[in-house]
């Protein structure tokens, strides 16, 4: 249990800002956070990715202290956690409903962490402004909570923490209950923000996107751990298991056995006799079943088997059906032999922008952009969910 | 959908019986106690308006002490019960969870489904001299002999804070309940203490509930009869008292209802200044209670 | 979630403490009336002198006149149930009219209307009594002198507290079924009414079934309190008290176990009616609005 000691002495200026070492958490019959460990750099935007239940926000609490661990150890800015209680930690949260005091205006939620610190009430007043001017809200000292527009209280909730110089923000799924528009709009002020205040900031989230778009490293938590870290470049492209390649971006997912392997390419057969190729990702014996994500991108289609490069399998197919969405527009193909519907993206150039539903067309991927792993049982239920639009025909 | 003319019609079938409690059993009972009390009588079965009884009132040391006393004692007896009850609607609603605070609820509920004459009973019985504290008391040694109880002061708060607890504890459990839990969380996560939070987080919000538990326990111990009489017997004193004996026993109507308004006034009075006091609106108040 | 905020192990312990405290202080005195409706002894005080069941079953021959021979105290319950009965359908009828009345109609006059229909709960019990007995004494006297009629009825007496108790009992009524139909939802009856049913069908299929738990509820709570009223009463009672009233009289005069006895029949009926609206699943409703038995 007790791993941490190295941390607990490092010099706390070279030391991460959060550490967390071997932490577990037991609810019943349930792990909801089993013996992880890991660190966040000083000043970097971290998110920890997952399906609901995996143990995220249990993480998330036990940093800010609501939770007490089973064992291991927390250390912000090289101090241990242990015994502090949450109203005397370096870490500030905003909560999921972002928890704004209704009965007091902008202005008193602001400087509530900084009157409790004891700060004189004039020095209060001008940091508090100080802070609200910084987020976009200057002059709303005097508002009522209930006068402001989503962003806004967004914007309140971080002012109100960040006010206390914490050495950690920690953001429960922020963003969650705001409208689309209005959550494309606020990733992008969330980033900006983090980057002109420059500290760290752990998020949780059980959105992909969130976690891609504003994170420098992103941890994907799946059943109490990390399935993988790094940054979300790796993430989506190199995903280190099944799980990570289902939850992370669109993905089609195909099941089969492994009939073959040359070099880095493994060679896979569907069920229903579909042979497709796809990297090599771990150790996995011929025979054995494992599972190839594809994505959308990676696939090209077109009318003309012969456009097509020249070098990768076709396939043939009939287009099921049009999925339009702007740039992110896609087509569901049924493969011919196998009956497996896959999901195409569509050049953005619009090309294709006229194929039609039952239409006959040829598709093929580079396998080098795909990628399979040896099945574990356990994950392939997992991603099952994460794309319906890659149900096996 | 309906005819302008059938709405009209059971608009009107619907305020009959409306105005007809409203105006028969409230407004005009208390128009006919205001003009009984201002008028004189002069003669055997001749009256003129007139202010005596209130100037009886006030002319009369023992009333108006019984009035101040009454008007006292029922602030006292507020202020225990929400003391005592606070923590108790705290428990039910942010400590104990699922069926341990339901369950905890339904059992501060259940006393109060008994009449008050049967409570009262109990406190006679736990409390006379021959009763059962002081003879245990008297057992233990912690008196040489069991000494009386009742007819204190004392007994009295007792009584009127174990009557009134249901109707602090009610709305005190419900304005706590809607008190988002993160908020504290949030208050902590920003630095404060127990204290503060308490200040600034759960008074606030409870505040609707606070003044809703006040105004009701304040207005029933003022208007009480039953536990007064019974637990302070001919020490209680209570301004009720003064009003039954005038009304029942001496026949002075006059007199008993310019008792009767006066504490009407002060009921209303006292729980004007709460509502301004907490800047809550009487019927927000009443619908929350 | 507070909970999740790690106590310390003494704060714990008081409020455990505080909660026992708090329960046997609310216990204590029904538990004391229980235990002493058993004691074999003329007074209900210790020490115990062992258990007997004389004061339910005694009769004149054995020196000890039992709750259930006690012809004066069952005539007493009886009374109440009468008294109850009566505020009960009158408080229903008009709580249900005026429900509809403030939640479907907009009319001038509204917002006073709602704002009277509240008030009888902040006047003081004694109060209700005296002004309505005055108020209903006047008229009788004057039918009496003028018009040589003869209206007892206006006299102390039970019609009187019918209408004392109903005046206040009402309004419970009125809030509690109102809360309920406010959170109707109106489209059931269009929907109701686009399937081609009349307003009656409606009422009778739609409405009325939706309002049965708060009917139900509320004439729970209006047959308790009206049973369980004394400060009104006592101001219009004639020549036949309820129940309440005839507790406080013998108490005044030294209470005897008998007492006791109905005491604990009442805690008994009360509980049955309880547990019965609680197993009918409507728990919150009537166990929250038993809070509003004033006066």
């Amino acid at each position: 249990m007790s791993t941490a000691e190295p941390l607990t002495t490092a010099d706390p200026l070279s030391a991460p800002d959060l550490g967390v070492v071997g932490l577990s958490k037991q609810f019943a019959d349930h792990r909801a956070v089993d013996d992880l460990s890991f660190s966040v750099d000083r000043g970097s935007f971290f998110s920890i990715l997952g399906p609901s239940g995996c143990g995220k926000t249990t993480l998330l609490r036990m940093i800010a202290g609501f939770t007490l661990p089973d064992g291991g150890n927390i250390l912000i800015g090289g101090r241990s956690m242990q015994g502090v209680a949450p109203n005397r930690r370096p870490v500030n949260m905003v909560f999921q409903h972002l928890a704004l005091f209704p009965m007091m205006n902008v202005g008193e939620n602001v400087e509530f962490g900084l009157a409790r610190r004891g700060v004189q009430r004039g020095e209060c007043r001008r940091r508090a402004d100080a802070m609200l001017q910084r987020v976009g809200l200057a002059g709303a000292s005097h508002k009522r909570i209930d006068e402001l527009s989503g962003g806004q209280r967004q914007r309140v909730a971080i002012a109100r923490s960040l006010v206390l110089e914490p050495t950690l923000l920690l953001l429960d799924e922020p963003l969650g209950a705001l409208d689309l528009k209005l959550r494309e709009h606020m990733k992008i002020e969330l980033k900006q923000l983090q980057a002109s205040f420059g500290t760290t900031f752990v998020y949780i989230t059980h959105d992909q996107s969130e976690a891609l778009v504003l994170s420098d490293h992103v941890a994907v938590m799946n059943r109490g751990r990390f399935e993988q870290r790094g940054t979300p470049q790796e993430l989506y492209y190199e995903p280190a298991t099944a799980f990570v390649a289902g939850f992370v971006g669109a993905n089609n997912h195909i099941v089969g056995r492994l009939t073959g392997v040359d070099g880095a390419i493994a060679e896979i057969e569907t069920d229903a006799g579909w042979r497709v190729h796809a990297r090599k990702s771990g150790t996995m014996t011929v025979g054995g079943s494992v599972e190839a994500f594809v994505r959308p991108e990676v696939v090209s289609v077109e009318r003309e088997a012969a456009l097509l490069p020249q070098d990768h399998v076709r396939y043939a197919g009939e287009v099921q059906s049009l999925l339009f969405d702007g740039a992110n527009s896609a087509v569901l193909l049924t493969e011919e032999r196998s009956h497996f519907n896959i999901r195409v993206a569509l050049p953005q150039t619009g090309r294709l922008a006229s194929l039609e539903v039952g239409e006959r067309v040829s598709f093929s991927y580079d396998p080098r952009r795909a990628i399979c792993f040896a099945s574990d049982g356990a994950a392939t239920s997992a991603t099952g969910s994460s794309m319906p639009a890659s149900s096996h025909g | 959908m309906h005819g302008v003319w059938q709405r009209r019609l059971m608009l009107t079938l619907l305020l009959a019986p409306a105005l007809l409690w409203l105006f028969a059993l409230i407004v005009l009972p208390h128009v006919d106690l205001a003009l009984l009390s201002f008028r004189e009588r002069t003669a055997p079965r001749e009256y003129q308006a007139g202010l005596a009884q209130y100037r009886t009132f006030f002319t009369e040391p023992l009333y108006w002490h019984v009035f101040v006393r009454t008007a006292i004692m029922s602030m006292l007896a507020t202020a225990l019960t929400l003391v005592i009850a606070f923590p108790i609607a705290w428990v039910i609603t942010k400590v104990a969870r699922g069926r341990a605070s339901s369950l905890l609820f339904v059992v501060c509920l259940i006393p109060f489904w008994v009449s008050e004459t049967v409570r009262a009973l109990g406190w006679l019985i736990l409390l006379r001299e021959s009763g059962v504290l002081p003879v245990l008391l008297a057992k233990f040694g912690l008196t040489a002999v069991p000494v009386e109880l009742l007819y204190h002061d004392t007994t009295i708060l007792t009584g009127l804070v174990y009557t009134s607890l249901l109707f602090m504890v009610v709305p005190l459990v419900s304005s706590l309940e809607s008190l988002d839990d993160s908020l504290i969380e949030a208050a902590y996560d920003l630095g404060a203490n127990g204290l503060s939070i308490l200040r600034r987080i759960v008074i606030p919000h409870a505040a609707p509930g606070i003044t809703a538990g006040c105004i009701v326990v304040f207005m029933l111990t003022l208007g009480n009869y039953l536990t007064p009489n019974l637990l302070g017997g001919k020490n209680s004193q209570w301004f009720t008292e003064l009003i039954y004996t005038q009304f029942i026993v001496r026949f002075n109507w006059e007199q008993g209802a310019a008792f009767g308004f006066l504490l009407l006034a002060l009921s209303t009075a006292i729980v004007a200044l709460g509502l301004r006091l907490s800047g809550q609106r009487f019927v927000d108040v009443m619908r929350r209670s | 979630m507070i909970a999740s905020l790690h106590r310390s192990a003494w704060l714990r312990a008081a409020t455990v403490l505080y909660v026992a405290a708090f329960l046997i202080f609310l216990f204590l005195p029904l538990v004391t009336v229980a235990v002493f409706a058993f004691n074999n002894a003329p007074y209900p005080a210790p020490p115990w002198r062992g258990f007997t069941f004389d004061w339910f079953v005694g009769n004149e021959s054995s020196g000890r006149v039992g709750l259930f021979h006690d012809a004066e105290l069952l005539g007493s319950i009886w009374t109440s149930v009468v008294v109850a009965s009566w505020v009960t359908a009158l408080s229903l009828a008009v709580g249900t009219a005026n429900a509809f009345l403030m939640e479907r109609f907009r009319f001038p006059g509204r917002q006073a209307l709602s704002i009277l229909m509240l008030t009888p709960l902040v006047i003081p019990g004694v109060i209700l009594g005296i002004s309505i007995l005055s108020l209903m004494s006047r008229i009788a006297e004057f039918a009496d002198a003028e018009l040589g009629l003869d209206l007892d009825f206006l006299r102390p007496g039970l019609p009187l507290v019918v209408l004392g108790q109903f005046s206040y009992i009402a309004t419970i009524a009125t809030l509690m079924i109102s809360a309920r139909l406010k959170r109707f939802d109106r489209t059931l009856e269009e929907a109701a009414l686009n399937l081609g049913a009349s307003h009656a069908a409606v009422l009778r299929t739609i409405t009325f079934p939706y309002l049965a738990p708060a009917l139900i509820g509320s004439a729970a709570i209006s047959f308790l309190m009206s049973f369980e009223n004394f400060n009104t009463t006592l101001m219009l009672v004639g020549a036949d008290p309820p129940l309440t009233v005839m507790m406080y009289g013998r108490m005044r005069e030294g209470a005897s176990p008998v007492l006791n006895a109905v005491s604990l029949f009442l805690m008994l009926a009360s509980a049955a009616l309880v547990m019965t609206l609680m197993s009918r699943g409507s728990r919150g409703a009537p166990a929250r609005t038993g809070a509003r038995s004033p006066n």
